[in-house]
């Protein structure tokens, strides 16, 4: 909690994408509550493996990119201001992004060996 | 006929008999009925009847009331229609008829199907059709019964499918018993669901009964398909007839209604002369013959067809089959023909929900529509299930399927092969083969999480039942897809397609409906209905009538533990207004308790194991459920599932 409170000033004094262009220095536990406190999986799944929004994870992207993406969506995905989710929140849901693992590769899974 | 009783239970069919030889009661034997073939039947009951009914009843010995009742001559009514079910829920309002179907009917074609909620009746009729391509029938309860089923009738409706719902009533006031019978009596018993069913009437006589039941199912059965209504009145039904004869109106072969030839020719004309045609299906193939014709159709333009899924209308894995690139196959396109398409415009505009609502062509400018449908024969004013309209350049009115054959013979008398066709298709191909190696890769994305994802669910199921002749009888849209995009669709049975009313519930009643018709196909087919769990929830009593009934489905419950669309819709306007992000579950998810599914079907005899939310167990578990539906019985699997 206290690297928040750094970043915090930092963001006072920076614009908020500069401020995230700073090392991710997200708390992934943290992350992970927010992706599905705030509703993240319903629409990109548990895993941020995609569904009605994109896919997410694994291999995420940056958390100024995330930012830029949320907080101006141009798409259907609905609008997150920094009045209910921080930009440090989004620093968190980056590090929870970043914890999952690659998917199996496609040649190694049996039953996703059709159509080809 | 053995019939010497012109006598009724009930004062009102036979007012000029209850008139004339009330005071004699039951005994005449050669009743005056016995001479005429047809008896004309009187509505009203007479003053001398009124008079009798309020005076201490002459009350025939019930002992005494035998003989054939109107509801025998109903059954026979129904028995000259190629109709093999009656799905119920017994209600008193149509006691008389229930009573003569299982008796004097036989129970046999029709059959009476217990089940154990209007819903699930009139959905039952809604599956059943879309796969055996006739009409089965309803007997719904009056109002109250009337008031569970409507939303099915809705679905109904709106997909444009053929039913026949029966309604009890008691029409005769002096005819109902106090209480329940007079809450379950309607002036007009069909006035709630005049706005979705095609034609209903209220049979006031026999051989109106006879006219309008025969009336009813044609107009089912004519394009645009649609359910209708008749309202069985009960003292119509529980009177006594002897043996009158009543003539039936035969069901003559009848000719589809196909587009005009000369507008065919020229939709062929314009879609041979394009650079870039493409068709738009929707509810437009029913049967194998009009897969075929759809195939050879957009082979013979070289066109890129988008299904968008009513039926299943086009196979998945074809290489013209563009439906991942709708977008793009219409920005390119310079003629667009919509065949059943329930909402073309929705097609061919993009719209995003927005605060600010914004619809957009997603064709060129000077593209040219062309719309070849039945549905503009039929629109009622109320329910909005019609869509927005779109301008087309050439509107052909006729059914789609129908009109297959003059249309693909006038494109073949005029398409040629050229250089240009070729690489479209050629283009189309690879386009094809890119998107389903896109697909295979996005479904290894959480392919070994628990919950257990969508596409893993779908791909286990698959890998169990592709060797089988299959059916995916629930829509495929909830569950993002995975089935049309990863499985091999190439029959037209294969795939029941969408609900056309998007009333929830449907996936359950019509899959058994569905499960029912690939029952009696014979062969072996195995329905298989992935079923939501707020779906299920809406008609869980679908499992006992499986299990009763003995129809094999494999259901699997896609347990995400919400009411998930409507979830993502109360997330979006948290986040729109800025607020309580974390309490969009409230009202929306379906925890604390969870339902234990297999429970569930268990208490009412239905094979079940669950909940599965380890990925590994889910292919042995379907291989059980699977034996079991082999065996010709249900099996539920409860799968805890990633949200879509
Ligand atoms: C109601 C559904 C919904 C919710 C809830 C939702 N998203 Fe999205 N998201 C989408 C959709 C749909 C897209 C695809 C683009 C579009 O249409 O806006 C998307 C796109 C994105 C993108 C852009 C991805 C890319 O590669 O361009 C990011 C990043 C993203 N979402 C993050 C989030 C995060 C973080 C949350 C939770 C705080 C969230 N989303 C909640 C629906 C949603």
């Amino acid at each position: 909690m206290t690297h928040k409170i750094a970043l915090l000033a930092a963001a006072l004094m920076l614009p908020a994408t500069l401020a995230l262009a700073d090392e991710p220095k997200g708390d992934a536990a943290h992350g992970k509550q927010l992706f599905l406190a705030d509703g993240c999986y319903e629409c990109h799944g548990y895993v941020g493996q995609g569904g009605p929004g994109l896919r997410l994870a694994p291999n995420p992207k940056p958390p100024v990119a995330i930012a830029a993406y949320i907080r101006n969506p141009v798409g259907e995905m609905p609008p997150y201001t920094s009045a209910v989710l921080s930009d440090q929140g989004i620093r968190d849901i980056y590090a929870y992004l970043s914890t999952i693992p690659a998917a199996p590769k496609l040649a190694d899974i049996p039953l996703l060996k059709v159509g080809e | 006929m053995t019939d010497t009783f012109d006598v009724k239970r009930r004062g009102f069919f036979g007012a000029v008999a209850a008139g004339a030889a009330g005071a004699a009661a039951s005994t005449i034997p050669g009743s005056p009925a016995k001479a005429q073939t047809v008896k004309p039947t009187v509505a009203a009951p007479t003053v001398q009847q009124a008079a009798a009914e309020t005076q201490a009843p002459l009350a025939p010995k019930e002992s005494e009331l035998v003989g054939r009742t109107a509801s025998d001559f109903m059954v026979d009514v129904l028995k000259s229609l190629p109709i093999d079910y009656v799905a119920t829920m017994p209600g008193s309002t149509f006691r008389g008829l229930h009573e003569s179907l299982v008796n004097y009917g036989g129970n046999k074609a029709p059959e009476l199907l217990t089940c154990l909620h209007e819903e699930v009746a009139v959905g039952m009729c809604h599956g059943y059709a879309k796969i055996a391509h006739k009409p089965m029938a309803s007997l719904i309860h009056g109002v109250v019964g009337m008031q569970h089923g409507s939303m099915a009738i809705y679905n109904c409706w709106a997909d444009r499918v053929p039913a026949l719902v029966m309604i009890g009533n008691t029409q005769a006031l002096e005819e109902r018993r106090p209480g329940a019978e007079w809450a379950h009596s309607a002036q007009d018993n069909a006035a709630m669901i005049r706005d979705f069913v095609k034609w209903d009437d209220m049979p006031v006589s026999l051989p109106h009964f006879a006219e309008s039941t025969v009336r009813a199912y044609q107009q089912s059965v004519t394009p645009p398909f649609a359910p209708t209504a008749i309202v069985v009145n009960g003292d119509l039904a529980e009177s006594s007839i002897g043996d009158v004869k009543i003539d039936i109106p035969a069901l003559g072969h009848r000719y589809m209604p196909v587009g005009d030839p000369a507008a065919l020719m020229e939709a062929a004309k314009m879609l041979a002369g394009a650079q870039a045609p493409v068709l738009v299906l929707d509810r437009c193939v029913r049967t194998q013959e009009g897969l075929a014709n759809v195939v050879a159709l957009a082979e013979a333009l070289g066109a890129a067809v988008i299904d968008k899924g009513g039926r299943m209308n086009f196979p998945n894995r074809h290489p013209l089959n563009q439906s991942g690139r709708a977008k793009t196959v219409l920005a390119e396109a310079d003629v667009v023909m919509g065949i059943e398409t329930a909402d073309l415009y929705g097609v061919i505009h993009s719209y995003q929900d927005r605060i600010h609502r914004v619809g957009r062509p997603l064709t060129k400018p000077g593209t040219k529509i062309i719309s070849l449908t039945a549905s503009e024969l039929l629109i009622h004013a109320n329910f909005q299930d019609f869509q927005r309209m779109q301008a087309a350049d050439l509107s052909i009115i006729g059914d789609g399927e129908s009109s297959l054959p003059l249309l693909l013979a006038a494109v073949r008398s005029v398409a040629t092969t050229s250089s240009a066709m070729t690489d479209r298709v050629k283009k189309y191909a690879d386009a094809a083969r890119e998107d389903m190696d896109r697909q295979r890769q996005a479904a290894t994305y959480a392919w070994d999480a628990s919950p257990i994802s969508v596409a893993r669910i779908c791909m286990e199921i698959y890998d169990k039942v592709q060797h089988e002749d299959w059916s995916l009888t629930a829509p495929s849209t909830f569950l993002s897809g995975w089935p049309t995009r990863l499985w091999n669709f190439t029959k037209a049975h294969q795939y029941s397609g969408e609900s056309g009313g998007y009333g929830v519930g449907y996936a359950s009643v019509a899959s058994l409906g569905a499960a029912l018709a690939h029952r009696d196909a014979g062969g072996g087919r195995i329905p298989v209905a992935v079923l939501g769990d707020g779906d299920l929830m809406c008609a869980p009593s679908i499992l006992w009538t499986a299990a009763h009934h003995s129809i094999p489905i494999l259901i699997v419950v896609h347990n995400n533990r919400a009411y998930h669309q409507e979830l993502m819709h109360v997330q979006r306007m948290a986040a729109r207004h800025g607020r309580g992000l974390e309490n969009a579950r409230v009202g929306t998810t379906i925890t604390n308790p969870n339902i234990a599914f297999a429970k569930l079907a268990d208490s009412m005899g239905v094979w079940s194991e669950g909940p599965i939310d380890d990925p590994n167990n889910l292919g042995p578990a379907l291989a059980r459920a699977l034996a079991v539906v082999k065996s010709g019985k249900p099996a539920l699997l409860d799968v805890i599932s990633q949200p879509r």
